[in-house]
């Protein structure tokens, strides 16, 4: 518990303000479960990596070493090195903060304009609503990696636009999410009785209607992280993401695959990292969810 | 508390009964020492208000504590044997057969993908008391035992194509499938109408006298208890304040509660106005609320004629009195409240405020008439957003209309607060940690803070407990001769109507049937239906005793 007591402090910070305010953080760090901690500890380690990698790691993640090739694991190259001899664990650390930043602007896009478009349509009236319903029912059905790589050939190459053709392939769950809490709350008594007491549209809906009914979609944010972080280490690993030499862990994959037979480090490693960051961010939005309800 | 053995060896013997649960600070206890007993065919009357362990006493009898409930110490004896401490295999064997219980809420005690057939069938199947191809023929004569209608018909049905009533019929015919000694009944009624409340009632009380059951009978209504129990045990904050003969405790109650409760129950109280009492009536000829020939018709989906919830509706309500708007739900008395505080266009039909005629009102003109007329929601748990803390709430209204500063309109707030008698420490809470009464309060504040002049309370004290209701109803009378309010009470109750109200009309399937001044319609009704539901007020034996 102490190694997630010191990394709680920076890394989260925000999420315990929070807990902070609703009941001790003391009560709720005891009644913590053991995933979750862990999932803490995982999303922890990785924005720490993309705000000060140089803490994590002296290597170059650039610039190759003559003669230190595809080496394996050891002490002093903790995951090996590359086909230039670059250290792998720096590459993966240093290449946390374009994957990162590349996931929030995804969600952050997603999360804006979908919010935007589902309040609009749950509380205006049935035609604007079935246009907009429509037209998020047409995004939907294209495949997302299918839409995200149409939009990159249109924006052209590069981690931003990567970021924004993820971003557009989640608008539609979002409009979907929101729209769906916004008619439940416009349905209750206490909306009602906001327009009873003189509320303009305006006013209720920023008042009453936003704040009941973004909690599952703050939720479903959380969810939609971790898939972005896959979503772009999937168009990255394509070659659709950020130009080499970036060490954007997608990127990171795609090159390894040409040595897995020899250098199977050079795939694995940024994989589970992969991995780990999705689980972490998968178990971290259950709880909002749990927390909400 | 000691126990007079009676002439019969008791069916249910409860005694020094405490329960606790446990809860994240520790246990909590919430039944504490309670001791009763249950001859054979005797209905037995467990009343108290929200809170007062009621329900929870009646749940350990069949094993149906929730998760984090425990008994304590005690035994419950039924014929003699310890079943408080019985596994739940053991007490399947008991639940059903020889103790069986009819839940509170019909709407969500059946389960709604199965036919009412299957689910009355499976006990039969559970017990194995019949071979299949008996269970058919039984389950119909049962159902039409308890009173349906086409009972072959209603087997095949699901629950969602039956009335409240007949639901609640459907889990009396499961509760006595297989003669139990024990019926226990957990607030059978407080879901219907009141003429459906009677009807179930007396369904109760007949299939009691015909089987020879036992009935415990669990009930906030002092008036239900004191018309169907021989007995009557008075709980309050999970211990007994008394207990003995209906006739008995309702003649000379012992303890102070009990005739707290006495005085607050609606079907025993007097009316509070009488015509005499308030001159205004007679004297003052201002028409605050008309309402003429009102129609609203729905169209209904897939085609079809139009269904008229309201048809030709008139009325009038004369400043500074309370009208009440009388009927059973589908009677339309909400559609016509919603078309007066202008929620919804009336079909046809005129609707005038203070002169203000509202079916012409849109936009910012229906924005300031909402001033003048507050409407107090039925459901207090769901008119106040769970975000906002009670002073938000009540500030609101005044942040839409008035430019006041903010201390202006916090310091009109508190003032308003604590005219409805909400503790102070209370102003910073949100409504999920205050209680029903309380709530209620908060939601007649946020009506008078812009001292509009009509205030419509759609029954709004009918989810509350009688003793809240009652100071709930205290309060609207002191804020009418205080403010000069006029309200238009809404309430299936005729009991509460009778108590607060100085005209009422009396709705059927959207037609007027009845209407007057209170003492002229409760004392000539013009439609059958009026003196049904003037039947149907419970506690008239006690008024009869009287």
């Amino acid at each position: 518990m102490t190694t997630f007591e010191t990394l709680h402090e920076d890394a989260v910070a925000d999420a315990r303000r929070e807990s902070n305010r609703r009941s001790s953080a003391a009560s709720r760090l005891r009644r913590l479960p053991v995933g979750l901690a862990l999932s803490w500890l995982i999303l922890g380690t990785v924005v720490l990596w993309a705000i000060a990698p140089s803490l994590f790691s002296a290597f170059n993640p650039l610039q190759g070493v003559g003669g230190e090739q595809l080496q394996r694991p050891s002490a002093e190259h903790l995951l090996g090195t590359d086909a230039l001899g670059r250290d792998l664990y720096a590459r993966i650390v240093h290449g946390a903060v374009h994957s990162l930043t590349g996931a929030f602007v995804a969600v952050g896009l997603g999360l804006v304009l979908g919010t935007a478009l589902g309040v609009i349509a749950g509380s205006v009236q049935r035609r604007l609503d079935d246009a907009i319903m429509r037209l998020v029912d047409v995004l939907l059905s294209i495949p997302p990696l299918l839409l995200s790589l149409s939009i990159i050939i249109l924006l052209g190459f590069g981690t931003v636009n990567a970021a924004i053709a993820v971003g557009v392939t989640s608008v539609a769950g979002f409009a979907r999410l929101a729209r769906a809490e916004v008619v439940r709350v416009r349905r209750s008594d206490y909306v009602e009785a906001a327009f009873g007491s003189g509320g303009t549209f305006a006013s209720v809906l920023w008042r009453h209607v936003l704040p009941n009914s973004l909690t599952s979609v703050v939720a479903f944010a959380a969810l939609q992280f971790g898939s972005a972080v896959l979503q772009i280490s999937t168009l990255g690993f394509l070659g659709y993401g950020a130009p080499p030499p970036t060490p954007e862990w997608g990127l990171l994959i795609a090159e390894g695959r040409n040595y897995i037979s020899t250098a199977w480090w050079l795939t694995t490693a940024p994989g589970i990292v992969v991995v780990l960051v999705v689980l972490a961010a998968n178990r971290v939005s259950q709880s909002f969810g749990k927390v909400a309800a | 508390m000691t126990v007079i053995p009676g002439p019969f060896p008791p069916v249910l013997e409860v005694e020094n009964l405490c329960i606790a649960y446990a809860d994240s600070s520790g246990e909590r206890r919430a039944v504490h020492d309670v001791s009763f007993r249950i001859n054979p065919g005797e209905v037995v009357a467990l009343v108290g208000e929200s809170g007062s362990g009621k329900t929870t006493t009646a749940q350990s009898i069949i094993g149906l504590l929730a998760a984090n409930g425990r008994v304590e110490r005690g035994s419950i004896r039924l014929n003699g044997t310890d079943i408080a401490r019985w596994t739940d295999r053991q007490l399947d064997t008991v639940r059903g057969a020889r103790i069986s219980l009819v839940p509170q809420d019909p709407g969500s005690s059946l389960n709604p993908v199965k036919t009412i057939g299957s689910q009355l069938g499976e006990i039969f199947r559970i017990h194995g008391a019949l071979r299949s191809d008996e269970i058919e023929a039984r389950v119909i004569s049962l159902l039409a035992r308890v009173g349906l209608s086409e009972p072959a018909l209603r087997a095949r049905q699901y629950p969602h194509e039956l009335s409240g009533g007949m639901r609640q019929r459907v889990l009396i015919a499961i509760a006595i499938a297989l003669k139990p000694q024990l019926i226990i009944a957990d607030e059978p009624t407080s879901a219907l109408d009141v003429t459906v409340q009677k009807r179930i009632l007396d369904l109760i009380d007949e299939l009691r006298a015909e089987y020879g059951a036992a009935v415990l009978l669990v009930t906030h209504d002092l008036g239900v208890a004191a018309d169907r129990a021989d007995r009557i045990v008075v709980l309050k904050g999970g211990r007994i304040q008394e207990q003995g003969a209906t006739g008995a405790v309702l003649a000379a109650p012992r303890s102070p509660y009990t005739r707290q409760l006495l005085a607050d129950a609606p079907s025993f109280t007097a009316p509070l106005r009488l015509a005499a009492v308030r001159p205004s009536i007679a004297s003052a000829p201002d028409d605050i609320v008309v309402v003429e020939g009102l129609v609203r018709e729905f169209v209904r989906e897939g085609g079809g004629s139009a269904l008229r919830a309201v048809d030709d509706l008139s009325f009038r309500v004369r400043r500074g009195t309370t009208h009440a708007v009388v009927g059973e739900s589908g009677s339309g008395k909400t559609t016509t409240i919603r078309s007066i505080v202008g929620f919804d266009r009336p079909t046809a039909g005129r609707i005038a405020i203070d002169g203000i005629d509202v079916s012409g009102l849109t936009g910012e003109g229906l924005r300031q008439f909402r001033r003048k007329v507050q409407l107090v929601y039925q459901n207090p748990y769901g008119s106040l957003d769970p975000r906002q803390n009670v002073l938000q709430i009540v500030t609101e209204p005044l942040t839409n209309f008035l430019g006041l500063r903010r201390s202006d309109r916090e310091e009109k707030a508190r003032t308003i607060l604590a005219r409805v008698g909400l503790p102070e420490e209370a102003l910073g809470r949100r409504p999920l940690a205050l209680s029903g009464g309380q709530r209620q309060r908060v939601a007649i504040a946020r009506a008078l803070v812009l001292d509009p002049q009509l205030v419509v309370l759609d029954e709004a004290v009918s989810a509350l407990d009688v003793s809240v209701q009652a100071r709930i109803l205290d309060l609207l009378d002191e804020l009418q001769s205080d403010l000069g309010l006029t309200y238009l009470f809404v309430s299936h109750d005729l009991a509460v109507v009778r108590q607060i109200s100085d005209t009422v009309s009396v709705l059927k399937d959207g037609r007027l049937v009845d209407g007057g001044t209170v003492s002229d319609v409760f004392e000539n009704p013009r439609s059958d239906y009026t003196r049904e539901l003037i039947n149907a007020i419970p506690g008239r034996k006690r008024r009869a005793a009287a």
